[in-house]
This record gives structure tokens, sequence and C-alpha cells, in this order.
């Protein structure tokens, strides 16, 4: 199924108002969803059988400065061989969205990593903790807006310079 | 007689004189700085929590008794592989024959019984899982126990 | 304590004592597997057939009870610092630490990344530092050549100065 198609299907089940597509953008198109229906729209992708959404082949966390955070999932169908990109927007103030780990199992450490790097927080996941940065770090690095703490337990995180000693 | 043992004394005296001697030597020449960290379980860096002995799965259990039992039995039939052409001479093969097959025999029912509870596989049962959506075919889900 | 440790006085013969010590470490320096990252191949294929360090008298071991020589070859996070620095005091002394690669030197191409340490010797003290990314095989076995030459200079039997 084309894209178009796609979003015919679903726009006629959740109703044409709530997602929103761009055409005038280049790279892959995708809708815009509202944070608070994630579940319900992603539940029916995988188990509605024309669409038939059985990988989640990402979960991605993008930051928009300067106010909201993004959520990028990238769906894939083996039986059809059809791929869906959908976008969750949230304010950084208020970062909270539905986890889908109980609908798509690798959404465990994909959103882990999301929470870990951007700092948006899963509702109903099992298990959110960091996943590549240490237990104890503070700060979300993958904000625009992030700075480098001068020592993380006692290790300095700068070196000086042997080729220009005068920049530090 | 008992001077031919006097071979037997010296072999342990010089194997066990040189264990000794190579480890009073390293306790002479090697520096000893212990240190909490350097007492610590090692757990490939990790600070270790709980003891270092755990339990085994117990399949590795069952391979190793039916092991042990399959063994023993060959080591008994042995004697009787040794003895068994002067027992024949003498007229009591069939005797000697009908005793190690009646052995062999009840061993049999054992191997049977342990065969059919599929404790000779390492899985016992494979069973289809139930798939994830719809789309996907049964058996690319499966669950092993 | 019975120990020999600094008891001779410096003379011809407990020179010999010593070098035959000495010549015995460093024939048979084990070093712990601690690939990191991409100089972790190469510390492998350095201990493989074409340079072969078995000739050295060097062979890897798996866990730091039973090495003598450190080489950390790769990128260090700070995750990674902690089990670290808890891997280098596992290790019985006499040890040495040969610091593989421009990561483990200075943080190298990741110099500005927020995750990763800037040099392994600011949590352990390195004693030979083999530049490149990754050091050639050439470069590595210099830098154990290296570390051979400094053991034999050790005082151990004898007083040190």
């Amino acid at each position: 199924m084309s894209f178009e198609e796609l979003i015919q299907t679903l726009q006629g089940k959740f109703g044409a108002e709530s997602l929103v597509t761009t055409t005038d953008r280049a790279g892959d198109p995708f809708v815009m969803v509202p944070a608070a229906k994630i579940v319900e729209i992603l539940t029916f992708c995988r188990d509605d059988a024309s669409l038939a959404f059985d990988c989640l082949s990402n979960l991605t966390g993008v930051d928009a400065p300067p106010d909201d955070a993004e959520v990028v999932y990238h769906l894939f169908s083996y039986s059809k061989k059809h791929s869906l990109t959908c976008k969750v927007r949230v304010p950084k103030s208020n970062p909270h969205v539905s986890s889908v780990e109980k609908i798509y199992p690798t959404a465990n450490w994909q959103e882990r990593e999301a929470f870990d790097l951007i700092g948006i927080i899963f509702d109903g996941h099992s298990d959110l903790r960091r996943i590549m940065l240490p237990e104890d770090w503070i700060g979300h690095p993958l904000r625009k807006d992030y700075k480098e703490a001068a020592d993380y337990h006692g290790i300095s995180t700068s070196r000086p310079s042997l080729l220009y000693p005068e920049k530090g | 007689m008992l001077f031919n043992f006097a071979n037997v004394l010296v072999f342990i005296l010089v194997g066990g004189g040189f264990v000794a001697v190579s480890l009073f030597l390293s306790r002479l020449l090697r520096p000893s700085f212990p240190t909490p960290e350097k007492e610590m379980i090692y757990e490939c860096g990790e600070i270790p929590i709980g003891g270092a002995w755990i339990n085994y799965n117990l399949r590795y259990y069952l391979v190793a008794i039916t092991f042990v039992i399959f063994d023993v039995e060959i080591a008994f039939v042995y004697p009787v592989a040794t003895v068994f052409k002067k027992w024949i001479a003498e007229g009591r093969g069939l005797i000697a024959f009908t005793e190690i097959m009646i052995f062999a025999l009840i061993l049999l029912v054992g191997l049977l019984y342990v065969w059919v509870k599929g404790d000779l596989q390492w899985f016992k049962r494979i069973v289809p899982g139930e798939a994830l959506s719809k789309g996907t075919p049964a058996q690319a889900s499966q669950v092993v126990s | 304590m019975l120990s020999l440790k600094g008891q001779l006085p410096d003379n011809i013969v407990t020179t010999k004592v010593d070098d035959v010590l000495n010549w015995a470490r460093a024939s048979s320096l084990w070093y712990l597997l601690f690939g990191l990252a991409c100089c972790g191949i190469e510390l492998m294929q350095t201990g493989g057939p074409r340079s072969d360090w078995d000739r050295f008298g060097a062979v890897f071991r798996a866990t730091p009870r039973q090495s003598d020589l450190m080489i950390v070859a790769g990128t260090l996070t700070y995750k990674m610092a902690l089990r670290t620095k808890i891997l280098y005091e596992q290790m019985p002394e006499p040890k040495y630490v040969i610091s593989m690669g421009s990561c483990a030197n200075c943080g190298g191409l990741f110099q500005l990344a927020y995750s990763v340490v800037k040099g392994v010797d600011k949590i352990i003290p390195v004693d030979v530092y083999v530049p490149g990314c990754p050091p050639r095989p050439e470069a590595l076995t210099q830098g154990l050549l290296k570390i051979q030459e400094k053991m034999m200079k050790e005082k151990f039997a004898r007083r040190a100065a």
C-alpha cells in the first residue's frame, strides 16, 4: 500500500483532524499523531489485516528546540512490504508519552535510549532507566542546550591541548 | 618385600618436594600488597552481588547420572568377559550368558524409561508460540522448554 | 613476613639475581585482553600468527588475576571507567599498563564527545603510550619491547636506590 492509502485507512478509523501529514518537505512522508492516541493507533497498525505492521524497526527521540521534543516511530510490515513513519510531538516542560512496549517489545530498549539522550519519559514502561550513559549521569546530552559538566566522579572532562596550551 | 616399595616412597618425596620447594621460592620472591579492591570477587569489573557459587542447570546432572549408571554397567561386564572362555570350557557357558543378559536387560528397562521421559535430549519440548501480529506466519515464533 | 624483596646488598651476585628474575618476568608477560573498540581487533591480530606475540612469551589472559600487563585498547567511556579501575586494582603486583591507540592516550578522535574519558591515564597509571589509530602491530610490539626494557632495569631483590 502506498503512503496515501495507508493514511486513508488510518484516517478512516481515527478521524482526519488528528492525523496530520505534510507534503511540502523533502524526505520520507510522515504522519503527526497526537500523543494521547499513539498506543491506540499503533495497536491498530499491528492488528489490522490490511496494514499488518509487525515490526517497529525504529523508535527515536529528536530534540525540536526551543520547547519541544519529538518521538519518531518507523513501522514496517514483513508480509505486506510497506512502511510508515509516525511522529509524536511533546513539550519539554511535560515530556510524557505512553510507552508502546506492550505492543512491540523491541520498544523497551529504544525508549530507554530516547529517555537517556533526550529526556522523554515513557509512561507505562517496565524499566525506564539510562541505557548508554552511567546511571548517575546528570543531564540529557542530545538536547541542543546541553552543557558538559566539569567532571564526573573526579575524572575531569577536559584535557589540556599539547599543541595550543594557551587554549586550555 | 617391603623394600620394593622404597621406589614409591622416593617418588612421593620427590614429587611432593618439587611442589613444596617451588611454592616456597615463590613465597620468598613475590610482592604482596593486598587491598580490599584486589580481594573482591572477580565479576568482569562489575561490583559483585552475592557470592560466586551458583546453582547449575539440572540437565547437566541428568546427563552425568545417566552416564555413570551405564559406565558402571560396562565395568561390571568386563570381569564376566575375561572369564567367559574358561567357563565355556568348563561347560557352564550358558549360566554365565544368562546371568549377564538378565543384568543387561534390567538396565535396558532403565534406559527405555529415561528415553521415553525425554531425558536423553537437551530440550524436552518445542511448542509453537503465538504470532506477534496477524500478518506473521506461525512458524516465525517458537517457544522452547 | 618472609620475603626477599629489598633485602640484598647491591653487588655483582645480586645484580645477576635481579637480572634473572627480571628476565623471567619480561619473557612471560601475560596481558589482559582488554579490547574496548577497534584497537581491540588490532590487539587480537598482533597476538595472532603474523606478528606473533607468543614468541615473546606474551599470551592473552581473560582474567586480571593471571595477568601482569593490561593493554587498554580502545575508547574508554565514563561508564566503563569504573570497571576499568576495578580490573586494574584486581591485577596482582607487579603490573604494567600499555595505553594503545589515540583514544586511550588522550580521547583521540572522540575528544569532544560527552561520554568519552579523555585518556585512560586519568584513572590508571600508564607505563607506555603507543600512538596510532590503530597502531600497527609493529608499533604495538615496540611498545611491548619498551615495557620489557623497563622491567629489566627494575631492582627487586636489591634495595631500591
